[in-house]
């Protein structure tokens, strides 16, 4: 089972996923699979469930002590909410990038090393090495190698946004998680990072959320449309947006809603 | 283009017709409103006034009394029973020693309480109950604390009126203020800044050491160092511990009794009715303890702005 999914470059293999938040269900009986080195986007109108769902796939929903999970996901056929996996462990795998550029108060250089740092790499040459692939990964070296020592909350917004790209590579995740990463940057910083996640998904899967539909037609091989906690539709991105099946998602892509 | 205007104007004008208007405004009442204004203004500036007022005769009062009494001698020397030869250096070495038990136990103590109560706890009603009176503990009397002090480290455990009991004894009635202070200063850490620690696959301790703590730092410092100004400031729980009356030794160790600023001002103003010249010692060393407490306090002000982030 394990080396079958690993064939086909299955990332996730989503089975009968519930959550619940107190007595609100948010995700209700949600199966997908997601694939290795594509981009996968998750669309939908607001309160439809997907950044909650993306949230579950590394587990940072948990920090919300009201959760109820149910079914499982497996992460390379291995289920993520088995006793066996450690969230740390798990979150090292899958990055994260949020919708508000959340940098760490500390320096340029700080920022990107922070998790190699607590992963326990102490060797300076690799500090310096990693730093560099980061950033250069990021699309942001030229843009900060003269100062690396300056705080990160000098930067732009999109400058920061692709900071914590950097951060998020610098301990070599197998997967990116984002959740709306470019609704608070502008056009330019937006154009800029859509071009890093297109050169990212050649070495990384990503997951993005987005509230976008343009973005969702310009950066996603697959996209999966939420609504009301329900998996909809999910397919080629191209298919979706030029024949897709269900009556629900037609009408959202179209803009009679959301 | 003025056409226009006047037809937008003219327009707007018309939607309101004076017949269908409901609102009216009453000059007289618009006038008395702003009287009103004006009464509370000057209410409120006097009630400043005195205030300050009040700080500059009790100042003023203590520097004239102390004129001539305080230089560098009152310093350095040690008590004594003639006025003119006395001095305060074994008041202020065991002030500074009572700090030396003081601040690290407060500190430890009320970082770890505070790291406990908002990172760790639960979220429910046992943990609302330890906040609540904690904050309860923060308004009990500095005697009752006194009291305390004298029972548990004072008798039980036999440290009679030394250093360590006083110093422990004033620890206990600042360690609400500290760990109220850390409280606020580890919420007001940004949720995002953990979740961004988490996600790149952080423990709580790791996320807590090197995210939450450092952007904490200056609003504990800032809480911190108002407690142990507080603290350094304290009689009432010294005196009940039974702080000797004449300290002749200057104190070299922790287990050693000792004398303090603050009741070393208490003696002498208490023995003023035998020796006119001690309400002078009193005064002059009241301006030294201000000093010192006006200094501690600056310093926790300006960490607070120099330090202050916005994200």
């Amino acid at each position: 089972m394990t080396i079958e999914t690993k064939d086909k470059g299955i990332v996730y293999d989503v089975k009968g996923l519930n959550l619940w938040y107190g007595q609100d269900q948010a995700l209700r009986d949600i199966n997908m699979q997601i694939y290795k080195n594509q981009v996968t986007a998750v669309i939908g109108p607001s309160g439809c469930g997907k950044s909650t769902f993306v949230k579950t796939l590394n587990r940072m929903v948990e920090n919300i002590p009201i959760v109820r999970i149910g079914g499982e996901i497996l992460y390379h056929g291995e289920n993520i909410f088995d006793k066996s996996v450690m969230v740390e462990e798990l979150r090292t795998k899958v990055g994260m990038v949020f919708q508000k550029p959340n940098p760490f108060p500390k320096t340029i250089y700080e920022n990107v090393l922070y998790g190699p740092k607590i992963h326990g790499i102490r060797d300076k040459k690799v500090h310096m090495e990693i730093l560099e692939t980061s950033l250069k990964a990021a699309a942001l070296w030229d843009e900060v190698k003269d100062r690396l020592g300056d705080n990160a909350y000098g930067l732009s917004g999109g400058q920061q946004q692709r900071l914590c790209i950097a951060r998020a590579l610098a301990v070599q995740p197998e997967v990116i998680l984002m959740d709306e990463p470019t609704s608070a940057l502008d056009p330019i910083a937006t154009q800029k990072i859509e071009d890093l996640i297109n050169q990212l998904k050649e070495n990384y899967s990503i997951i993005i959320v987005t509230h976008s539909m343009q973005q969702a037609g310009r950066i996603s091989d697959k996209t999966a449309f939420f609504l009301m906690g329900e998996l909809i539709e999910y397919d080629d991105t191209s298919k979706i947006f030029s024949n897709p099946a269900k009556k629900q998602t037609e009408d959202y892509i179209t803009g009679r809603f959301g | 283009m003025e056409n226009q205007m006047k037809a937008v104007i003219s327009h707007s004008a018309g939607t309101h017709s004076q017949k269908d208007r409901h609102f009216t405004t009453n000059r007289k009442k618009i006038i008395q409103r702003v009287r009103w204004n004006n009464f509370f203004r000057r209410l409120f500036s006097l009630s400043t006034v005195f205030a300050i007022g009040a700080l500059v005769i009790l100042l003023f009062q203590v520097w004239t009394d102390s004129v001539g009494w305080l230089n560098p001698g009152f310093l350095t020397r040690n008590l004594s029973i003639f006025p003119e030869k006395a001095g305060i250096y074994g008041a202020i070495l065991g002030t500074v020693y009572l700090m030396l038990v003081v601040i690290p136990v407060t500190i430890l103590l009320g970082v770890a309480t505070a790291i406990y109560l908002e990172e760790y706890a639960q979220k429910g009603s046992i943990a609302s109950f330890i906040r609540t009176n904690i904050t309860n503990l923060a308004s009990v009397p500095s005697v009752i604390f006194g009291l305390l002090g004298l029972a548990v480290f004072g008798r039980l455990l036999n440290l009679g009126s030394s250093i360590l009991a006083g110093g422990l004894t004033l620890s206990l009635l600042v360690l609400p203020i500290v760990v109220v202070a850390a409280q606020e200063a580890l919420r007001a850490v940004p949720g995002f800044l953990r979740e961004g620690s988490y996600a790149m696959g952080a423990s709580k301790w790791t996320t807590i050491w090197r995210v939450v703590l450092p952007v904490a730092l200056p609003g504990i410092l800032t809480g911190g160092i108002l407690a142990v100004s507080r603290a350094i400031g304290e009689t009432a729980p010294l005196v009940v511990l039974g702080i000797p009356t004449l300290i002749m030794r200057i104190p070299k160790s922790l287990s050693d009794d000792f004398t303090a600023l603050p009741i070393q001002i208490y003696y002498w103003t208490l023995d003023t009715v035998l020796t006119k010249e001690y309400a002078n010692l009193a005064a002059a060393t009241i301006v030294v303890l201000l000093i010192v407490l006006f200094m501690m306090n600056s310093v926790a002000i300006v960490i607070r702005n120099k330090y202050q982030r916005r994200f």
